[in-house]
């Protein structure tokens, strides 16, 4: 402590420091433990187990220890590799399509052309305050041939898309996802390129760059830590894919029960009552997911520093 | 705009035009004039028409369940998405509230239960621990930070199914506390309210509460809770976005539908409706009277999300 006081205030303020510390952190990690740390060791536990019918022909099951067996039927699990394949093809369109719209908006919407910013930002908001699951309603009523209008249009444009097609799987996913985030990773974006110096943009303007000049080689330059934030919440949101497919189940061909990990995960524990299995994908997924936040910010980082 | 045009109310030096003329916007020479004026609305005109595209591609969901929400079964098929038939909205309100015994109110307010209540208290826990974290000094702090970081990292969706598991075999699964309880454990909050109050509270005014005879409780409440309150209010918002989209606790959790939180009721509903058409009218309805308060919301609180929600981005 720096600032001399008497000694009467200054003496108790310690003990009475401690323990108010102790009165925030104490009650908040051991609910931590509970709802953290002591599921997950349970986790590890479970995945250990397997279910096995008792071959008594009584038709119940017994508890048997399995090693690492759970891990091994995961990972060999055609149906774990599939859904693991479906993020990738998910990934492999969702990330540059949106990185780009939401890009390509914070800055229309940061050039002097554009008009009624205010509204526009709201408008395009708007999708992020509708939960998830409502969205992929929404959505599934608008993919649906005999109700939707937007079938519609395709059908006057003369254009034949059926939407819940095995082909179309991802795509259908990826569009109801990047209708529910595009307006918020914009919103993300935009308030970084509100935050570049007015100087610096003066300064391209003097030497005679134009806006697109200026837009590509200062705007974008100055928001990589905004745009590695972006990356790094869209990875990690894959990974956890869940809503959007779990809601197509009933209406599309190509998305099963387990068509992400976290859709094998509770299909393994409620359908299949295996709770093992569902264990260690879980395990794997945390794993995967931890190992891929860890790269995306090392890469972020020295993207950053570049 | 050009700088020959009206400037309108900016915060920033107009930028030359984005449109094709790349060689016009050398000094306001006379002869290049029209040519700027027009090079300046081609580009008003692509960057607003671009815009309006993609808020037409925002919107058109949300318009189409407004316009779904006003009709009866048979005009929802038989009808354009977007053209109003008999109004019947006050009718599928009447079906929407009676299915059930009215457990669709039920769950509306387990929903404020869940996403208000739970998401306050979490958020003022999140504030009060990273405020700890931040004004205290104590043993173990950063390992016990890093901790927090770690939790980060583990993805929610995954992290479900052992809480299930436990609160299975402990008997707790299927109760308003299964889903509670691990709302109010948001490691990300309390990473962002530690961020939060080194930017908004200065150790100094700490000191000075604390030099005034102010208690540690008192310093919190009474100095730290008023100068983190545009922190916390985005916190919230953080948390009650995080919360709602967390589909799966209370899917694993509940099966009880007395329960429920509306995303789940609407989900089974929908589901549902595939073999019972009547329910899809019901899901339709109930969507839309659950996004309305949560746009208005958002609406109010603008301030908070246009520049708030980015300020872990700003760090």
């Amino acid at each position: 402590m720096t600032v001399p006081a008497p000694p009467l205030v200054r003496r108790p303020a310690p003990l009475a420091r401690r323990r108010a510390a102790a009165a925030y952190i104490v009650p908040f990690f051991v609910l931590f433990t509970l709802v953290m740390v002591v599921p997950i060791g349970y986790a590890v536990w479970t995945s250990l187990f397997r279910e096995e019918s008792s071959g008594l022909g009584f038709g119940g099951t017994e508890t048997v220890f399995a090693g690492l067996g759970n891990y091994a039927d995961a990972l060999a699990d055609p149906a774990l590799r599939a859904a693991f394949l479906h993020i990738v093809g998910y990934v492999v369109l969702y990330v540059p399509l949106m990185t780009c719209a939401a890009l390509l908006l914070a800055l229309l919407l940061d050039s002097a052309a554009a008009r009624a910013k205010r509204l526009f930002q709201l408008a395009l908001f708007l999708p992020y305050t509708v939960p998830t699951v409502i969205a992929a309603i929404i959505w599934a009523y608008l993919y649906s041939p005999s109700l939707s209008p937007v079938m519609d249009w395709f059908d006057a444009l003369g254009v034949t898309v059926d939407f819940f097609s095995a082909p179309m799987a991802v795509p259908s996913v990826v569009n109801i996802v990047t209708w529910h985030y595009v307006g918020y990773n914009m919103v993300i974006l935009y308030a970084a390129l509100q935050a570049i110096p007015r100087e610096t943009l003066e300064a391209a303007t003097m030497d005679g760059a134009g806006a697109i000049r200026t837009a590509l080689s200062i705007k974008v330059p100055h928001i990589r830590s905004a745009l590695v934030l972006s990356l790094l919440f869209t990875c990690v949101g894959a990974i956890q894919l869940f809503n959007e497919p779990y809601m197509l189940t009933v209406q599309s061909e190509g998305v099963n029960r387990d068509w992400s990990p976290v859709m094998f995960v509770h299909k393994a524990a409620f359908v299949d009552h295996r709770p093992g299995l569902a264990a260690a994908a879980a395990l794997l997924i945390t794993l995967l997911a931890g190992a891929l936040s860890f790269a995306v910010t090392k890469l972020g980082n020295r993207w950053k520093a570049a | 705009m050009s700088t020959h045009t009206a400037p309108g109310p900016t915060t920033r030096p107009p930028v030359p035009p984005a449109g094709p003329p790349r060689s016009a916007p050398r000094a306001g020479r006379p002869g290049t004039r029209p040519h700027r004026r027009r090079g300046a609305w081609t580009s008003k005109a692509v960057v607003n028409g671009v815009l309006a595209l993609f808020a037409l591609y925002t919107l058109m969901p949300l318009t189409w369940l407004l316009v779904a929400s006003t009709k009866d079964h048979g005009d929802l098929a038989g009808t354009g998405g977007f053209t109003f038939a008999d109004f019947n909205l006050l009718a599928n309100l009447g079906a929407l509230f009676r299915q059930g015994d009215g457990v669709f109110a039920r769950w509306l307010l387990n929903s404020v239960l869940y996403f208000g209540v739970g998401c306050l208290a979490s958020t003022l826990v999140s504030t009060a621990v990273g405020f700890a974290f931040d004004k205290y000094d104590f043993r173990y702090k950063e390992k016990l930070f890093g901790l927090v970081l770690l939790g980060v990292l583990v993805p929610s969706a995954v992290l479900v199914l052992p809480q299930y598991l436990l609160a299975s075999e402990a008997g707790l699964d299927n109760t308003y506390w299964s889903v509670l309880v691990p709302l109010l454990v948001n490691p990300f909050g309390v990473y962002l309210a530690r961020v939060f109050s080194e930017g908004y509270v200065p150790d100094e005014v700490v000191e000075a509460a604390r030099m005034d005879g102010a208690g540690e409780w008192r310093v919190f409440r009474s100095v730290g809770l008023p100068m983190l309150a545009p922190g916390f209010v985005t916190l919230f918002l953080f948390t009650f976005t995080a919360s709602w989209n967390n589909f799966v606790l209370p899917l694993y959790m509940l099966s009880d539908d007395r329960l429920y939180p509306v995303t789940l009721g609407l989900a089974i509903w929908s589901k549902s409706s595939q073999q019972n058409p009547e329910f899809a009218m019901l899901t339709i309805v109930g969507s839309l009277i659950s996004v309305v308060p949560l746009v208005i919301a958002f609406v109010c609180l603008q301030r908070f999300w246009r520049s708030g929600l980015t300020a872990g981005a700003v760090k």
